[in-house]
């Protein structure tokens, strides 16, 4: 640049970068925005889903019941005049509920209408009076007013103030008597949080689908701490630089990118086909779980052990330990906050995995609660799934309380890794 | 006895081999320590994996191979004329075998010959049941009285265990080997058993997907279509719909991150960002099917336009969301990867900082963000859960995305979900299409981990 510009072409050019300036800074100004249009697309995409999701999922933590009159008839409860546990347990209350009934709306005399005033109230009323009854055998002989769980049909008219529910005239008639009398109301519902999956939404619960996910996740972790744990220290403290080294990172890395579905296809095909383990079981999920989080955990744990100084191993060599002492007995146990954390994320990741194992038959319809890693049971993402596709309108509810408590369990163990990792986090 | 109680057992027993080790060398050495090759507790660790290891793996491969044992013998007993040439008749009769042995006789009349292989089924498992506990107690005894046998205050016990720990750490590592493996050869398998009824080129190149098969032989198409063309555009159609809504968004945002936003709102945005992946993906697919979907139907409908209620906008738009954080972390990543002097030079020369980013930071950081790209095109292809919920099951090759298509990984759901018989195509056409789908999400990994290494080197 030892040519000297003239004067007036120095002026031309400020002139002419003047007059790009403007648009020059609105072109800067507009990605900025369009930068912050992106995170709060983001941002808000997330918010506008949770909250969505605890709109239409918060009703399904109360239950509609209503106060029914009840006669504890002597004769109905114990016919043989023998007032004892095992005849109260056998009685025919859903009688008594009919017979409730129809007290309470004597006007109704055709057999058709008869029918559905009894579905007003949820069929497992009977269940409910049963309960009470052992509970308070000195209620036999008497007449109580009791409130008991509505049909789910009647829920959703008196959730949402009669809108969308599939109910006759007639009933609509009923309901809005029993309102006006307050013998209608809303009572948290303990039904959900203690009872399996059933058929009929007002009685169908998460016990069964938290119960086979906290086996599957039991079975997870057992087997995917031990193992990662062992391969990270193998692969950062103890591996030659070779080939199979290599391979082995190779395939550790690819694992980590595997649909988790094809995990499924080798549940299916090695567990179940070939060594014949029970389908539906917490087991065999457990171990494709396991299969897909080890990358993760191995992942996590050389980064913990790396982070280890290396004047901690040369200290314990330099007094006479072995290797596997240096690493066993100095290394592992600093590197194990680090550990955890990532178990606890991968647990995390397992706990709302459903595609695989809708591939292992974790999908089947299952009542009862599961009582160990080998009984058939369902996992809480996948009764998410089973409930989403039920047509009842009531299950839409249940469903988008499930996935809040699935969410509320994800948070407290995201949580725990946060705390985790502040609480150890070591600077060296 | 049951396995639970066996591998309680075993445990004891190794406790007693640990401490019967320990004790046995500090008294040959007449309890001086210092005469010992290895700490006395070496001792005990190698007496006690001597008890517990060979009767560990026996007890897991017992457990694991008796019954296709015993099911071989007893159909290898059957006779001629009772044994089915088909192996999906084969499994259903094992499993009336079973049934009989199990004491659930099913309805109708039952063939003596299958009492009789139901009575060999029952004696065998008995024996089985009566021998593995024996067997396995006893491999245990001798191991420990072996491992006493060989300890001496000379014998170096530690290098020994720690020689076994090192094998367990290997194998441990080589798990991950084993996983792939296992992965390729099942998926391998089943998809050459698959491609022995329908030939590969129709199964590639077919345009026709229904692989409902007649019951009957002789009912129209009774041979079902395994044409993977439309699946395949569906699937390419859904993520291309999911990186037309995560590229941009995740990109732009990971700029404003790594170039605008100060340090406080990048520390509060980044991990509120990450979120959107953490979340299950039941979760986006219930959202997909319940509020995404009427909503994209309603304002179609406002337009005028016809959509369908499992339309491939919304499975896309739910699925771009949810790939938002892999476009976006990588891309901070690359765009923080970028050495400041580039931006300084390029904003001393007078450039504002659009043009910076616009013309010097992202041209360098490109490699790095079409590898994120592609990690995250790699997700869309193999996420499950929203497409199952939100998009359609039948085939259809249209490339209008408010009609509802169907993808590779709803197709082996619907495939495999309920009742299965083995060996018929329908089963098998799953694992095809799973071998497909893991070699397509494989050959996007590869080409991404390439593409982002390769850019690495260019600045150390």
């Amino acid at each position: 640049m030892s040519k000297k510009r003239s004067p007036i072409k120095r002026r031309a050019v400020r002139e002419a970068v003047a007059a790009n300036l403007e648009r020059r800074h609105r072109r800067d100004r507009r990605l900025r925005r369009m930068g912050l249009a992106a995170i709060v697309i983001g941002l808000g995409f997330l918010a506008f889903m949770f909250v969505s999701i605890a709109v239409l999922g918060y009703g399904a933590f109360r239950q509609t019941h209503i106060r029914l009159e009840v006669n504890f008839e002597k004769a109905e409860l114990a016919p043989d005049g023998k007032v004892d546990k095992k005849a109260l347990a056998q009685a025919d209350y859903q009688r008594l509920v009919k017979r409730a009934l129809r007290e309470r709306f004597p006007q109704v005399r055709k057999h058709r209408l008869k029918r559905q005033l009894y579905h007003l109230v949820s069929s497992g009323a009977g269940y409910r009076l049963r309960d009470l009854v052992l509970a308070h055998p000195r209620w036999v002989g008497s007449r109580r007013k009791v409130w008991l769980p509505a049909d789910d049909d009647v829920d959703v008219w008196f959730k949402h103030h009669g809108a969308g529910a599939r109910l006759t005239k007639a009933q609509q008639e009923w309901l809005a008597s029993l309102q006006e009398r307050g013998e209608m109301r809303t009572f948290f519902n303990s039904d959900f949080f203690r009872n399996g999956d059933s058929r009929e939404p007002e009685q169908a619960g998460i016990l069964g689908a938290l119960v086979g996910s906290f086996y599957t996740l039991l079975v997870t972790l057992g087997l995917s701490l031990p193992l990662g744990i062992a391969a990270a220290i193998y692969l950062e403290e103890f591996a030659p630089k070779n080939r199979w080294t290599d391979f082995i990172e190779v395939n550790i890395n690819n694992l980590a990118a595997v649909p988790s579905i094809v995990f499924g296809l080798l549940g299916l095909a090695v567990f179940l086909d070939f060594f014949g383990m029970p389908r539906s079981s917490p087991l065999v999920g457990g171990l494709v779980l396991t299969l897909m989080t080890l990358p993760t955990l191995i992942i996590a744990g050389r980064a913990a052990l790396k982070s280890v100084p290396p004047s901690i191993r040369e200290a314990a060599l330099g007094l006479g330990a072995s290797r596997m002492q240096a690493v066993f007995h100095h290394v592992l146990p600093l590197a194990m906050p680090g550990m955890l954390t990532g178990t606890i994320i991968g647990m995390a990741q397992a706990l709302g995995e459903t595609a695989p194992l809708l591939m292992i038959g974790m999908v089947a319809f299952i009542v009862d609660v599961p009582h160990g890693v080998l009984d058939p049971a369902t996992v809480l993402p996948v009764q998410i799934y089973l409930w989403a596709d039920s047509p009842e309108r009531a299950f839409l509810e249940k469903t988008a309380a499930a996935i809040l408590v699935l969410l509320a369990f994800l948070v407290l163990m995201n949580l725990a890794a946060i705390w985790l990792r502040r609480k150890f986090e070591r600077r060296w | 006895m049951s396995v639970t109680l066996l591998f309680i057992l075993l445990s004891i027993l190794s406790l007693v081999a640990y401490w019967l080790g320990r004790r046995t060398v500090l008294v040959m050495a007449a309890g001086n320590h210092r005469r010992l090759h290895s700490l006395p507790r070496h001792y005990g660790y190698y007496v006690a994996m001597l008890t517990m290891l060979p009767a560990l793996l026996l007890l897991v491969l017992w457990v694991s191979l008796d019954q296709t044992f015993i099911t071989k013998l007893v159909v290898a007993e059957l006779p001629p004329a009772l044994v089915p040439d088909s192996g999906a008749r084969l499994s259903l009769l094992v499993n009336d075998i079973r049934n009989l042995a199990a004491g659930n006789p099913g309805s109708g009349a039952v063939d003596p010959a299958l009492q009789a292989a139901a009575a060999h089924y029952r004696r065998l498992t008995q024996i089985s049941h009566l021998l593995l506990p024996a067997a396995v107690l006893l491999l245990a005894v001798s191991g420990t009285a072996l491992g006493l046998k060989l300890i001496h205050p000379d014998h170096r016990a530690r290098p020994a265990v720690e020689r076994v720990i090192r094998w367990g750490l290997i194998l441990s590592a080589s798990l991950a080997i084993l996983t792939t493996l296992g992965i390729v050869l099942s998926v391998l398998f089943e998809a050459l058993r698959f491609f022995h009824q329908v030939p590969l080129a129709d199964f590639l190149f077919g345009l026709e997907w229904s692989p409902q098969i007649a019951i009957r032989a002789d009912q129209v198409g009774s041979s079902g279509a395994f044409g993977v063309v439309p699946l395949f555009t569906g699937t390419l159609m859904i993520a291309a719909i999911a990186l037309l809504v995560a590229v941009p968004v995740g990109l732009l945002s990971a700029i404003y991150l790594g170039e605008f936003a100060s340090r406080r709102m990048r520390a509060w945005v980044k991990p509120l960002l990450e979120i959107l992946a953490g979340v299950p993906t039941v979760v986006y697919g219930f959202f997909a099917a319940l509020v995404v979907a009427p909503l994209v139907r309603a304002a179609g409908e406002a337009l005028g336009l016809e959509v369908s209620s499992e339309s491939a906008l919304a499975a896309g738009l739910v699925m771009g969301i949810m790939i938002i954080p892999f476009v976006s972390s990588l891309s901070d990543d690359v765009i923080n990867a970028v050495p400041n002097a580039l931006r300084d030079g390029s904003l001393a020369m007078g450039a504002t900082r659009a043009e910076t980013i616009l013309r010097v930071v992202l041209p360098a950081a490109l490699p790095g963000i079409v590898g994120g790209v592609l990690l995250a095109a790699s997700r869309a292809i193999g996420e499950t859960m929203i497409v199952v919920m939100a998009a359609g099951v039948g085939a259809r090759l249209t490339a209008n995305p408010l009609e509802s298509v169907t993808t590779i990984t709803v197709q082996i759901v619907t495939l495999l979900v309920g009742d299965q018989e083995f060996d018929s195509p329908k089963t098998l056409a799953a694992f095809a299409l799973g071998l497909l789908l893991f070699v397509a999400t494989l050959l996007l990994n590869v080409l991404a981990l390439y593409v982002v290494r390769k850019y690495r080197e260019a600045y150390e």
